[in-house]
């Protein structure tokens, strides 16, 4: 315990209370005064409280006022030493202050001037008038500002003469534990005190909880492969297998004839789809017999479809792409399944390539999240039902359908959820029957129909997270804090406001 | 999607209907068209009229101008009926020369009698043409159509190849006469780059350009290019010749038959089209064109029922397919087989699939039976091994408070070599024809590109930087269908004032572990069971000379040991061409060893 916390303590137990540490300490620095009580307050020696006190301290023009006069004083006792005083001489006698000093003994009725522009005394001034500039300071210094009217400070103010000044001031009472000596505080309980029963004895520093803890040094998981394991999960809980999508090539058969796009669609031109040049050319498919079934359906039709009539060239399906859709793989699955059809549920969630421009929604690559369910039977409701179902789990209800064109569904149904937070029907996936030539030419019997719908990863991440900016998920422009800072994906967890 | 403008009032006037932007909203969702801007709020600023964007399907090139729109949605909500196209007797013909063989073999052709237009409806059958070149035609490649004044000109007409030199006409819009190879170095130049430049490439390189002339040797048209300014068309034409001429005839005939259909409603003789005679005898390709016959497609009533649900009679089925245009009736041989005729505006029909859809979008997905629940009991879920052996990767990493990042796949070819101080042998790395930007030219064969660039874009986040990756890199394979395949890889890096390689050594030590693969000391010298250790080897020069080491890892109890990847500290140079301003090291693996 320092000399002056003890002077502290000594003080109070005499006074009971102190009123103002100004007072009783004037010549310690109030922030010695306060972290002396801050210190003692820990130790519940004492409490107290502080209060701003405003005060006016005198210029030092305010100063030599006290000491010399005011300037209107200085200007009137000149002036009645030499009878008469020439007004342009009045500031070669009193300096710059000589005009102020003028212009309030006018005021007050001191002096008067004459006609040869000269200065007088006032015939009303009899004997030595009071200085009330000199009292009216010598009353502030002396603290009594409080009976000085507010409009009088205000002028001082403006006339430089005093000085506001704020000054810090404790009024202190006895704490709970009041004595003259002091424990020490522990900050800690240690494994010694446990271990010799010491803690018993101790007293310890009160902790302020309305704080936050140190950061802890943590790992983390990307947001999309949390919210990628969240769809995960919903598909396994609804029995479909994981697909082997790990294949970023593919030929131009699997990627789009195979799923009766045809050779001269949109699709597949070079502003939409990423063309690899080494390698250039792949091997035709090993199933001869599909494949001539698709060259049928393309060009004359087959399976009671009439075909797109063109000259389909091999040479096209052998083109290699980056695979603009994971449903190229979907096909591969679907053709494979042929060889033993029955009810199969499948899905796979990863990457896809277009080429595209990029911009805050797009991206040359993104995440693809696609479900395929083949059974005997089903219809367009089942579908919608089973869409509900499966949207229902990552909370999204009260979906509706709206009918669309894609190349290999038929029925194609764009699903709309309605948006709190954006207070409209957005589109949050695509959905459909594949189409019958399709899967026949496969070697699919005719009453195994199969549903198909798909989504991309970013974008219910994006919405549920607010993220603007596709760059600042996906690819190398990711924040690290986001990333070390992103919650827990819950995607059953109502987020909007 | 293409995106069809038209005008509001109009459109509402053909409705019958002014349609709130709600109810419009809702009527092109049942139908299945998507109402994408309403320009109200602009067009009142700039005193033009309102449009209306509408989003159409693809295939329903019926549906890419005001007419068709109106058309169809007045049959959808029964306010109108399918037309009944007719064809009056054709008057001339147009002669195919053997000689189109070369460039562009095919050609269909017809006339509108007594058309009357008036500005809007001629501003939309100009850009009917547009949009139809720009979508179905593929820019002119598949199909090119001209429009003529068929009062300027003269039947019977002739469709031939010949060479540039000797096709001398006024193109339209032009006052000089040019021949056709002046015109294709006119149309280079860059002030039409984004015009008709863009098709000049059709045909430039090809020794006889197609042409079309009347009976009088009048160029018409040089296709897929320009129209001649003599027969050009304008607001008072009342005879138009269309032409067609392709690569593809059954796109040929789509174009042709959706500009008679949408306009001929304009003629005095409504829904009248006059057919021309294309004689084609050395390609079999003779025959009238249009031809109106209706397509038929026989539809069993059962799909319908059970791919929707329903138990609906053929006669109610019947009544949904006349909502979209289709005229079904049950079959004389067979009650439950519905006969459907298929107008000329859906070409998009091409499987019962197809109509058993419109069934559907008649009937109103909304009203669809929402069918029992599907069972989830009979399927028994299983993971991808790959994406399990990747989760333990990444469960791992993040416990050891590595950060998980999920960079490209596509990187530029320098980040990919160069700036690893790596050469391409060309024997791995799968190239880009056709990236839009040097940003994507490779599929990475490492996902240390990526990782870097990571951390150079976060390079003022606190040190150190350790973040890791599971992720695909992918590497040519000729023996294989698609020429290459995915290799699932993990890599880890450890950047900060030092290079930590012990850091880097001990995650990889956490990692082993996780997958119950000791350390063996020794370089496995003293011990024949699974483990791996890690040995010097300069081969890699990413890494600083003395500071890189292969990973070696024997899977079983006597197995040959074999390499499964690197680690090291970073070059210097390697962290320059980054711009990162720190040490790092560095290590990455092929995590399909533990599958």
């Amino acid at each position: 315990m320092s000399k002056f916390q003890l002077e502290i303590l000594q003080k109070l137990s005499d006074l009971n209370e102190i009123n103002s540490t100004l007072q009783c300490f004037p010549a310690v620095d109030p922030q010695d005064v306060l972290s002396a009580l801050n210190s003692l307050k820990a130790h519940a020696k004492l409490n107290y409280t502080k209060k701003d006190i405003l005060y006016y301290d005198l210029s030092s023009e305010g100063q030599d006022i006290l000491a010399n006069g005011s300037h209107e004083m200085k200007l009137l006792q000149l002036v009645k030493e030499l009878g008469k005083l020439q007004i342009k001489d009045v500031g070669a006698k009193l300096g710059p202050n000589g005009k102020v000093g003028q212009a309030r003994a006018f005021k007050n009725g001191w002096i008067i001037k004459n006609k040869d522009n000269e200065l007088e005394v006032s015939e009303k001034v009899t004997e030595t008038p009071e200085d009330e500039t000199k009292l009216l300071l010598a009353k502030i210094l002396e603290g009594q500002d409080s009976s000085i009217d507010a409009k009088t400070l205000a002028d001082l103010k403006k006339r430089k003469l005093i000085v506001p000044r704020k000054q810090t001031d404790f009024s202190v009472t006895k704490g709970d534990d009041f004595s003259l000596e002091l424990t020490k505080l522990e900050t800690e309980i240690t494994s010694e005190m446990i271990v010799n029963g010491s803690y018993k004895d101790c007293k310890f520093k009160p902790y302020n909880f309305n704080s936050e803890g140190v950061d802890v040094q943590s790992g983390a998981l990307h947001p999309l492969s949390k919210v990628r394991e969240e769809f995960r999960q919903i598909f396994f809980s609804m029995g479909f297998s994981e697909m082997p999508a790990n294949q970023y090539v593919e030929t131009g058969f699997w990627n789009f004839d195979a799923l009766y796009v045809p050779q001269q669609h949109p699709a597949r031109d070079l502003q939409d789809t990423f063309y690899i040049k080494d390698p250039l050319t792949s091997d035709l498919p090993e199933d001869k017999t599909y494949m001539n079934n698709i060259k049928a359906v393309h060009e004359n039709g087959k399976f009671d479809s009439i075909g797109y009539r063109y000259n389909w060239k091999e040479a096209e399906c052998q083109k290699l792409v980056l695979r603009t859709h994971s449903t190229a793989i979907s096909a591969a699955m679907l053709h494979q399944l042929a060889k033993d059809p029955k009810p199969t549920r499948l899905f796979s969630i990863d990457r896809v390539f277009r080429n595209e421009a990029v911009d805050a929604t797009h991206l040359a690559e993104f995440h693809q999240v696609e479900g395929v369910l083949a059974d005997y039977n089903i219809t367009l409701g089942d579908l919608i039902n089973f869409m509900e179902e499966f949207f229902a789990k990552m909370g999204v209800t009260g979906l509706r359908f709206k009918p669309t064109y894609n190349p290999y569904t038929e029925p194609s149904m764009e699903i709309f959820s309605w948006h709190e937070g954006l207070h409209k029907w957005v589109e949050i996936g695509n959905s459909g029957m594949f189409r019958p030539e399709m899967l026949e030419s496969m070697g699919l019997p005719r009453g195994l129909r199969v549903l198909g719908w798909g989504l991309s990863l970013e974008r219910p991440t994006m919405i549920k997270y607010k993220v603007q900016n596709i760059r600042e998920l996906l690819g190398h422009k990711v924040s690290l804090d986001f990333i070390e800072t992103n919650p827990a994906a819950r995607l059953d967890e109502d987020l909007y406001d | 999607m293409p995106t069809v403008s038209v005008n509001k009032k109009q459109l509402f006037e053909l409705l019958g209907k002014e349609y709130t932007n709600e109810e419009f909203d809702e009527l092109c969702f049942q139908f299945g068209i998507e109402l994408d801007e309403d320009t109200t709020e602009e067009a009142l600023k700039n005193n033009e009229e309102p449009e209306l964007k509408i989003d159409i399907g693809a295939n329903r090139y019926d549906l890419l101008c005001i007419e068709g729109i109106a058309q169809s949605l007045n049959e959808y909500l029964g306010r109108s009926q399918t037309p009944n196209y007719k064809l009056l007797e054709p008057t001339t013909k147009l002669t195919i020369e053997a000689s189109t063989e070369q460039i562009r073999p095919y050609a269909a052709a017809a006339i509108l009698r007594n058309i009357t237009f008036t500005e809007k409806s001629y501003a939309s059958f100009i850009a009917l043409q547009d949009k139809l070149h720009s979508n179905l035609c593929r820019n002119r490649t598949l199909v090119a159509m001209g429009t003529h004044d068929y009062d300027t000109i003269q039947g019977p007409f002739r469709y031939q190849a010949l060479p540039p030199k000797d096709i001398k006409f006024v193109p339209l819009n032009q006052t000089k006469e040019f021949d056709a190879a002046e015109l294709i170095e006119f149309y280079k130049q860059p002030e039409q780059k984004n015009n008709l430049g863009r098709f000049v490439h059709i045909i430039e390189d090809s020794p006889v350009f197609p042409v079309i002339k009347d009976a009088n040797d009048v160029v018409c048209s040089l296709p897929p290019l320009i129209n001649s300014e003599h027969s050009k068309i304008s607001l008072d034409t009342r005879n138009v010749f269309i032409e067609i001429t392709a690569t593809d005839v059954t796109k040929a005939e789509i174009v042709l038959d959706q500009l008679l259909a949408m306009f001929s409603r304009y003629c005095d003789e409504e829904f009248t089209m006059e057919p021309v005679e294309i004689v084609s005898d050395h390609n079999g390709q003779s025959r009238t064109t249009p031809n109106l016959k209706q397509r038929q497609m026989e539809v069993s009533v059962d799909y319908i029922n059970s791919a929707l649900g329903l138990e609906q009679s053929p006669e109610e089925i019947a009544q949904c397919l006349k909502k979209m245009s289709l005229h079904a009736k049950p079959s004389a041989s067979d009650s439950k087989t519905l006969e459907v005729s298929i107008p000329i505006t859906r070409p998009d029909i091409l499987h019962p699939c197809d109509i058993m859809e419109d069934a559907a979008v008649g009937y109103g997905f909304d009203n669809l039976p929402r069918g029992g629940k599907l069972s989830n009991a009979n399927f028994i879920a299983s993971a991808l091994p790959i994406n399990k052996i990747s989760d333990i990767f990444r469960v791992a990493s993040s416990q050891a408070t590595w950060l998980e990042v999920l960079p490209l796949t596509l990187c530029s070819h320098d980040e990919n070599f160069k700036f690893l101080r790596l050469e391409d042998d060309g024997k791995q790395v799968v190239k880009l024809a056709n990236p839009k930007t040097l940003e994507y030219q490779v599929v990475r064969t490492s996902l240390l590109p990526g990782i870097l660039k990571t951390v150079k874009e976060n390079r003022k986040h606190s040190l150190p930087i350790k973040v890791f990756e599971t992720g695909d890199v992918v590497f040519k394979n000729e023996k294989l269908e698609r020429k290459a395949y995915n290799e699932r890889h993990w890599g880890a890096i450890y950047a900060g004032k030092t290079s930590g390689f012990e850091i880097i050594q001990g995650l990889l030590g956490k990692v082993m572990q996780t997958f119950r693969t000791e350390w063996l000391p020794d370089y496995g010298s003293k011990s024949s069971s699974r483990g791996y250790w890690i040995e010097e080897d300069s081969s890699v020069a990413t890494f600083f000379p003395g500071r890189g080491a292969k990973i070696m890892f024997r899977s079983q109890e006597g197995e040959e040991p074999k390499k499964i990847g690197h680690l090291g500290v970073l070059h210097p140079e390697v962290m320059n061409n980054f711009d990162i301003p720190y040490a790092a090291s560095y290590v990455e693996l092929n995590a399909e060893v533990f599958l």
